[in-house]
């Protein structure tokens, strides 16, 4: 069928890769975190995801570094650092 | 809670693509993935003209995993409810139809069609994402806009009263009224779970701070949604078959000396930096009296 | 209500609105959403006696404006069902903002229009300028003489909007009182022969689905919204062969055959007048009468508004030496929305050896007949030997 009428359909990066917006950049200190999964929770991008053993790992072509991850990290496992 | 804890009632599948076109720290975007985790997919969207307008991608790209149909902004209740009603017509059961819906496309331009809805009782949950102002067309004042918080249209501070829909709502006597915030995602989606299983209209009011509008650090979204519920300017609470309850960390503020100052809130937020003393006394003096009355709708109920 | 049952044929004197009604339940419509207002009211009324009374198998979602009515429908046809509107004047510009959101997201929602004068001062009566206000909109837009057009064009109309090469919204319409209130004898073709010529909807593969996440109606930027607009104009543009051959068939089938536009005594007149709804009736018997004294008058009626009859029209008034236009309709600071339309198109096609006269009549319900229509024929004799020209003429204004 021929496009008649606008449809879109899910990708990822609909916004293109939104890691270029980041002036800060958030990283996890692994010998820190205690696996809480706050950061996964709280993260509004779906930028942090958890592997096998749910350990977080942050997606850094998407993450905006809005740094809500390291605000509500209840043990200070993550560090924001300014992108060059 | 901790991890299992959370993966309990959170799944991790995720319905809200990354590299979407949302700002840094953007509460739709939280609030939209909780409640997709916790339809499972299973969902219609209908979305009015709000931010999320942006947030659902660029054509030919759709951030959402769900079926979405972009919609004028006073329309979503109605269109929704002509969804539900041909999704009933057609034999196809299962499939929750939800309006994603701001402040303005709820309390303001939308309210005649949510009105309607929820009297007909439509079979829809309707989530109104509450950032308090317009902000997709750049911070204007809404009906849900606070007393006292600067807006573009506002310039020294709202003087009138945040409108208390999901009372309004509720006294359209449906099935199921909620409050929620993007701070406390758990409660949340236990609430979309609970609203999904009734049939009829369901209406969920989420509170969703938003730093740009707000006039605060991106970092702060979820820490200023807490605040909200810690210092008693926003309650949590569900309106199940008229039975009201308090829920989540607000079931356990009544008490006012467990209640944290107004101030802690609205000192993080620029939009209420010109406030006085008076005025923050004054919004002291409403939340004190708004939990006089919750007291007593947790007595009858 | 007198039913005369003869062979497969069933009559019934039904008033337009009933028409409308009984059509609409024989194209099995599955959503009907509508807000009351005069003279549209008894269109839903019928159809709730319909569904109440489970001789319709559809739901009717009770709106509270007419905003959530066009809402409501666009839902439904977005998730494959097939709906049905109706309204007027008022009604039909607060509903604007989705009358151009059905069309811009092709859907296929049938709409009656019982045209009615638009306020202040508040008019109830006859008027066009209600469904001509959605001229631009992309909508279909079919009009009706009597109440067995108003069923005929619904049932119709499903097929049209439906076809895969238009996927457009179809306004049809008919006038307030004249029409929406008169009863006339019509015959309803039997419900196996509407089934054999309107089969349930199939719907688009892009139709609202859980399993295929798509999106509808998202942003675009400048580099894509033109080629959509242009998509809009293909389908209207593809809806005119599709009218024809749905109107034939239906034809085949029913013995009533419908083009774009009727033609009446057209062949050897020289002065046509073209006009549309319930006034074409006294045209008609205008043209007899003045044939009688020898006049060569003919009469164009208007089924199809939009798309735009370029040919079929064309056809019909190029040999003509006078072109009169009576429209219950008005561009303000510029003159019948018709009229003007024609006459573009006689210029532009090359026929400049024509007088055409906008005639602005009837707005708000004034009364015009058969001899308003011998005198407008008659100075468009005695106007035909300027040679060429247009005018714009208000007719039977007082004061």
């Amino acid at each position: 069928m021929r496009v008649i009428t606008p449809i879109a359909k899910p990708k990822e990066g609909s916004a293109g890769l939104t890691g270029k917006w980041r002036i800060f950049k958030p990283v996890i200190n692994y010998s820190k975190c205690n696996n809480c999964g706050l950061c996964w929770l709280y993260c509004p991008e779906a930028a942090i995801t958890l592997d096998g053993k749910n350990v977080p790992k942050i997606v850094y072509e998407y993450c905006k570094g809005c740094g809500i991850c390291a605000n509500e990290c209840p043990v200070r496992a993550i560090d924001l650092i300014k992108e060059e | 809670m901790g991890m299992k804890g959370i993966l309990r009632v959170v799944p991790k599948e995720e319905y809200l693509l990354p590299g979407n076109p949302s700002c840094p720290g953007c509460p739709a975007s939280l609030g939209l993935r909780y409640l997709l985790k916790a339809l499972g997919g299973k969902a219609i969207l209908v979305i009015p003209a709000s931010c999320t307008s942006i947030i659902v991608g660029p054509y030919p790209f759709s951030s959402l995993r769900v079926p979405v149909l972009n919609i004028a902004f006073a329309a979503a209740a109605s269109t929704a409810a002509g969804i539900s009603e041909a999704l009933k017509v057609k034999g196809k059961e299962g499939i929750q139809v939800v309006v994603w819906a701001g402040d303005g496309g709820t309390a303001d331009i939308g309210l005649q069609a949510l009105s309607g809805a929820a009297e007909r009782n439509s079979d829809i949950l309707y989530v109104c994402y509450d950032n308090e102002a317009y902000m997709n067309t750049g911070i204007q004042r809404s009906s849900l806009t606070p007393y006292g918080a600067w807006t573009t249209t506002t310039p020294k501070g709202k003087v009138e009263e945040k409108k208390n829909l999901p009372m309004i709502v509720a006294e359209h006597k449906v099935p199921y009224v909620a409050t929620a915030s993007v701070g406390y995602p758990i409660d949340l989606i236990l609430k979309v779970r609970k609203a999904i299983k009734y049939r009829g209209f369901k209406y969920i009011h989420l509170h969703a701070p938003c730093p740009y509008g707000w006039r605060f650090p991106a970092n702060k979204t979820v820490e200023v949604a807490k605040l909200a519920v810690k210092t008693g300017i926003w309650v949590l609470y569900e309106i199940e078959n008229g039975k009201f309850r308090l829920t989540s960390l607000s079931s356990s503020l009544i008490d006012p000396s467990k209640r944290l100052p107004v101030n802690k809130y609205l000192k993080l937020q620029g939009r209420f930096k010109h406030l006085s003393e008076e005025d923050i006394s004054r919004i002291q003096e409403r939340v004190n009296t708004m939990w006089d009355e919750l007291m007593r709708l947790v007595k009858e109920s | 209500m007198i039913s005369l049952r003869r062979s497969k044929v069933m009559k019934l004197l039904l008033t337009s609105n009933y028409a409308a009604a009984y059509g609409a339940k024989l194209a099995r419509v599955e959503i009907v959403a509508a807000y009351p207002i005069t003279p549209q009211t008894q269109v839903v009324e019928k159809l709730a006696e319909f569904i109440e009374g489970e001789e319709l198998k559809a739901t009717m979602i009770r709106v509270e404006s007419e905003h959530s009515a066009m809402a409501a429908c666009i839902g439904a046809a977005a998730a494959g069902a097939r709906p049905f509107t109706a309204t007027s004047s008022q009604g039909l510009l607060y509903m604007y903002e989705m009358i151009w959101w059905a069309a811009g997201a092709r859907l296929p929602i049938v709409m009656g229009v019982v045209t009615r004068a638009i306020a202040p001062p508040w008019s109830i009566w006859s008027d066009h300028a209600d469904i001509l206000s959605i001229r631009d909109s992309g909508w279909i837009i079919i009009f009706s003489e009597s109440a067995q057009e108003v069923l005929d064009n619904i049932i119709q109309a499903y097929r049209i909007a439906e076809h895969k090469e238009v996927l457009l919204p179809v306004a049809v319409g008919w006038d307030a009182f004249t029409s929406s209130h008169t009863a006339e004898p019509v015959s309803l073709p039997e419900q196996e022969l509407v089934d054999s010529f309107l089969p349930p909807r199939t719907p688009e593969p892009f139709v609202l689905d859980v399993n295929e996440p798509i999106s509808h109606g998202n942003l675009t930027y400048p580099d894509e919204y033109m080629e959509f607009r242009f998509l809009i104009n293909e389908g209207l543009e593809r809806a005119r062969k599709v009218i024809r051959e749905v109107g034939k068939e239906y034809g085949k089938l029913t013995g009533r055959e419908y083009g774009l536009i009727e033609e009446y005594k057209c062949g050897d007149a020289d002065v046509i007048l073209v006009t549309l709804g319930s006034m074409a009736g006294d045209v008609k018997d205008a043209v007899d009468i003045l044939r009688k004294e020898g006049y060569h008058a003919g009469l164009v009626k208007l089924r199809c508004l939009r798309p735009f009859p370029r040919e079929a029209l064309l056809n019909a008034l190029r040999e003509a030496r006078a072109v009169g236009i009576v429209e219950r309709s008005f561009s303000m600071g510029r003159g019948g929305i018709i009229a003007t339309e024609i006459n573009s198109l006689l210029r532009e096609s090359g026929v400049n050896d024509v007088v055409t006269v906008s005639y602005i009549a009837g707005l708000g319900g004034r009364e015009i007949g058969v001899n308003d229509f011998i005198n407008i024929f008659k100075s468009l004799f005695k106007k035909m030997e300027r040679g060429s020209g247009f005018e714009v003429v208000w007719y039977g204004l007082r004061g």
